[in-house]
C-alpha cells in the first residue's frame, strides 16, 4: 500500500507523507522495550543459561553423575583446599557441582517450556471457548478456574504430586494444572473485549466458521498479555518444580534439578555451605531473570503504559 | 448492606462444593485399591472384602458416596488418621493455631515494613531509594523460600547463634495452650522468659514466610500511591499550602491504600501454601509440616481432611476480606 503511493508520487503531495509512516509494530515493540535496563538484563541472563543448558555437554568439566570419591565435599576454588578441577567444589559424593548446575540448567528450562506449553494450550482452549461460546460452557469452566484458584497454588501442586506419585513428570503435570486458570482468565477476557468488534462482526458476517473466527480472527488480538503471563509462567514454573523437588515430590535423586539437590545435601548445611548456595542461586538468578524480563514485556506491551 | 453480605455469602457456596468435590475425587486417583490403601492388607478373604466395602460404603454409586461425604464434612467428621487413629478435624484444630500464629506474624512484618517501604519509594520517585526498594522487591518475589530459610539459619542460628533452629519453644518450659498462641499464651501464663524464647523461634520463620508477601506489598502501594499522586486533587491539596505530609498520609494514602488491603488479603493464600515450605524447614510444628509428613505416610484420610480445611479457611479469609472492603468502601457495596 506504501509503496503504491510512492511509486505514484503527485507532484502536489510533498515528502512528509513517507516520515510519517507508522513504525513496524515490532521496531516500536523494540524500542520501548529496550529502554528498560532490567528487562535487557533479564533477556542477556536467560539467553545465557539457554545456552548453558543446549551445550551442557560440550561445556561441563565433567559427567554430573560420576562420583570422585577422592574428591568429596571439595569446597569452590578460592576457598583453602580448592581445586581448579572442580571450580565451585564438590558434593557429598563427589560430584562436580558445576556440572550438576549445567545439566541441572537444562532441566529447569526444559520444566518451565513444558509448564508453559501445557498450560498456555489448555488455559487458552478453556479461555477461548468460555468467552466465545458464553452461556453454560462459560459458567461451567470459569466455576472450575475459581476452584482451582481458591486452593493455594503451592497446596494444590503438592497434593496433586502427592497422588500422581513423585516425579520430575508428575511435577510437571502439578505444575500445570496449577497455573492453567491464569491463562483460562486472561484469555477469555482478552475475547470479550474482542469480540463484539466490528472486524470479528464483519468476519462472522462473511461466513468465517466458529473455529476460524476463535484462532485466525480474534487469537492474534489477544497475544499480547498472555506473552507477559507466559514469561512470568516460567519463573512459576521452575520455582514451584525446585519447591516440589526439595520436599521430596519431584525430581527424585540423583537427578541434577536444582531443588532436589539443595535437599539431597541439606545435611552438610554447616560443614559445606556451597552445596546449598549455589543451587539456589541458580533458581533465584533464573527466576530473578524471567521476572524481569515479564515485567519489562509488559510495560512494553501494554499501551496504556506507554508514554 | 445484609444483602451485600448475603450475596457474597451464596457465591462461595459453589466453590466450596466444588473444593470439596476435588479433594473427594483426588483421593480416588491415588493408584491401588482404596481397601487395601486403608486397611494395609493384602489377599483377603472375599466376604471379608465386601464386608469393608460396604462398611466404608464403597459398594454405593459414587453420586451417593459423595453425598455421604458432604454430609460427613458438614458435621465435622473429616475422617480418622489411617496412623494415630485421631479425628482429623481434632488433629488440625491442634496445630492451626501454630500455623495461625506464623502466618499473622509474616504478614504483620510485610505491612509493616512494606507499607512504608512502597509509599517513601512513590514520593521519591526515581531516587536510589525507589530503584533499591524496587530491585529489593523483585527478588524478594523471585525467592526461593526454602533456600532462604535455609541462608537465614547458616547465618543467623550458626554463624552468629542469635536464634534457635527450629520448633515453637524451647524444651525446657512448658505452657498450657490456652489460645494455641505460643505469644499469647506464655503471656497470660506470666512466663516471660519463656515469651522471649516463643519470639526468638518465630523470627526467621516469619521473615521467610513475609518475604514474597513484603515484595508484593512494597511494589503495590507504590503503583497504587504513583497513581493517586498524579491526581488533581492531590495537586489542588499541594497548592492550598498543605504541608507535605499531610498531602502523603491523608490524602494520598487513604485512596491508595483501597487496592493495598486487596493485595494484603489475596497473600493469604500465598501465605498458607509458604506454611508448608516454611514449617517443613524450620521444623513448625504447624498444618503445613503435618500435612508434608501425611503425604509420606501415605495417610490419605489426614491428606483429604487437611487440604479441604485449609482451602476452607482460605475460601473464609477472602470473604472476609470482601466483605470488610465493601464495609470499607461504599463504591463496592452498591456497586450492583
Amino acid at each position: 500500500m506504501s509503496a503504491e503511493l510512492s511509486t505514484n508520487p503527485e507532484p502536489a503531495v510533498p515528502e512528509p507523507v513517507a516520515v510519517s509512516r507508522p513504525p513496524h509494530p515490532l521496531t516500536e515493540f523494540w524500542y520501548h522495550f529496550k529502554q528498560n535496563k532490567g528487562a535487557l538484563g533479564g533477556l542477556v541472563v536467560i539467553a545465557l543459561i539457554a545456552l548453558i543448558a543446549i551445550f551442557a555437554g560440550v561445556i561441563a568439566p565433567h559427567n554430573p553423575d560420576i562420583q570422585y570419591r577422592d574428591a568429596i565435599l571439595t569446597p569452590p576454588v578460592w576457598q583453602e583446599g580448592g581445586s581448579w578441577s572442580y571450580i565451585l567444589g564438590t558434593d557429598d559424593i563427589g560430584r562436580d557441582m558445576m556440572s550438576r548446575l549445567m545439566y541441572g540448567a537444562r532441566l529447569s528450562m526444559m520444566i518451565g517450556l513444558i509448564v508453559v506449553t501445557l498450560s498456555l494450550a489448555v488455559g487458552l482452549g478453556l479461555g477461548l471457548v468460555a468467552g466465545f461460546f458464553g452461556g453454560m460452557a462459560d459458567v461451567l469452566i470459569m466455576r472450575a478456574m475459581d476452584i482451582l484458584l481458591a486452593l493455594p497454588s503451592l497446596l494444590l501442586a503438592v497434593v496433586v504430586a502427592a497422588i500422581l506419585g513423585p516425579g520430575l513428570v508428575n511435577a510437571m503435570l502439578a505444575v500445570s494444572v496449577v497455573v492453567i486458570p491464569h491463562y483460562a482468565r486472561l484469555t477469555r477476557a482478552a475475547v470479550l473485549a474482542e469480540v463484539n468488534k466490528d472486524y470479528v462482526v464483519a468476519s462472522r458476517v462473511a461466513g468465517a466458521g466458529p473455529l476460524r473466527l476463535m484462532l485466525i480472527v480474534v487469537l492474534p488480538n489477544c497475544v499480547a498479555p498472555l506473552i507477559v503471563q507466559a514469561t512470568l509462567g516460567f519463573s512459576t514454573a521452575i520455582l514451584d518444580a525446585a519447591a516440589l523437588g526439595f520436599l521430596g515430590l519431584g525430581a527424585q535423586p540423583p537427578t541434577p534439578e536444582w531443588g532436589t539437590m539443595l535437599a539431597s545435601s541439606l545435611q552438610f548445611l554447616q560443614r559445606a555451605p556451597w552445596v546449598v548456595t549455589w543451587p539456589g542461586i541458580a533458581i533465584l538468578v533464573t527466576v530473578l531473570a524471567f521476572n524481569l524480563l515479564g515485567d519489562g514485556l509488559r510495560d512494553a506491551l501494554d499501551p496504556k503504559l506507554k508514554r | 448492606m445484609l444483602r451485600f453480605i448475603l450475596t457474597r455469602v451464596s457465591l462461595v457456596i459453589p466453590t466450596f462444593l466444588g473444593i470439596t468435590f476435588l479433594t473427594f475425587i483426588l483421593i480416588r486417583l491415588v493408584p491401588g485399591d482404596p481397601i487395601e490403601v486403608r486397611v494395609g492388607e493384602r489377599g483377603i478373604a472375599p466376604e471379608r472384602l465386601a464386608a469393608l466395602r460396604h462398611e466404608l460404603g464403597l459398594d454405593q454409586s459414587l453420586w451417593q458416596q459423595f453425598l455421604d461425604y458432604v454430609g460427613n464434612v458438614l458435621s465435622g467428621d473429616f475422617g480418622l488418621s489411617l496412623v494415630t487413629h485421631n479425628s482429623v478435624l481434632s488433629e488440625f484444630v491442634t496445630l492451626f493455631p501454630a500455623t495461625l500464629e506464623l502466618a499473622l506474624c509474616a504478614m504483620l512484618f510485610a505491612t509493616l515494613v512494606g507499607l512504608p517501604a512502597g509509599i517513601l519509594a512513590a514520593v521519591k520517585r526515581g531516587s536510589l531509594f525507589d530503584h533499591g526498594v524496587m530491585g529489593a522487591s523483585l527478588t524478594g518475589y523471585s525467592m526461593p523460600i526454602f533456600w532462604w530459610g535455609l541462608l537465614l539459619i547458616l547465618f543467623f542460628s550458626v554463624a552468629l547463634g542469635w536464634t534457635p533452629v527450629s520448633g515453637r519453644l524451647d524444651l525446657v518450659y512448658y505452657v498450657e495452650p490456652v489460645t494455641g498462641f505460643m505469644l499469647i499464651d506464655t503471656l497470660m501464663a506470666g512466663e516471660y522468659e519463656a515469651f522471649r524464647s516463643a519470639l526468638s523461634h518465630l523470627i526467621l520463620p516469619t521473615i521467610v514466610l513475609g518475604t514474597v508477601p513484603l515484595a508484593v506489598v512494597a511494589r503495590m502501594t507504590r503503583s497504587a500511591m504513583l497513581e493517586v499522586l498524579g491526581e488533581d486533587y492531590i495537586r489542588t491539596a499541594r497548592a492550598k499550602g498543605l504541608a507535605d505530609g499531610r498531602v502523603i498520609g491523608m490524602h494520598a494514602l487513604r485512596n491508595a491504600l483501597i487496592p493495598v488491603v486487596t493485595v494484603i488479603g489475596l497473600q493469604v493464600g500465598t501465605l498458607l501454601g509458604g506454611a508448608i515450605l516454611t514449617e517443613t524447614i524450620f521444623s513448625w510444628p504447624g498444618v503445613g509440616k503435618w500435612l508434608i509428613e501425611s503425604i509420606n505416610r501415605r495417610d490419605y484420610p489426614a491428606l483429604q481432611g487437611g487440604v479441604l480445611l485449609i482451602a476452607t479457611s482460605v475460601i473464609l479469609v477472602n470473604l472476609l476480606v470482601d466483605v470488610l472492603y465493601g464495609v470499607l468502601n461504599p463504591r463496592i457495596r452498591h456497586a450492583r
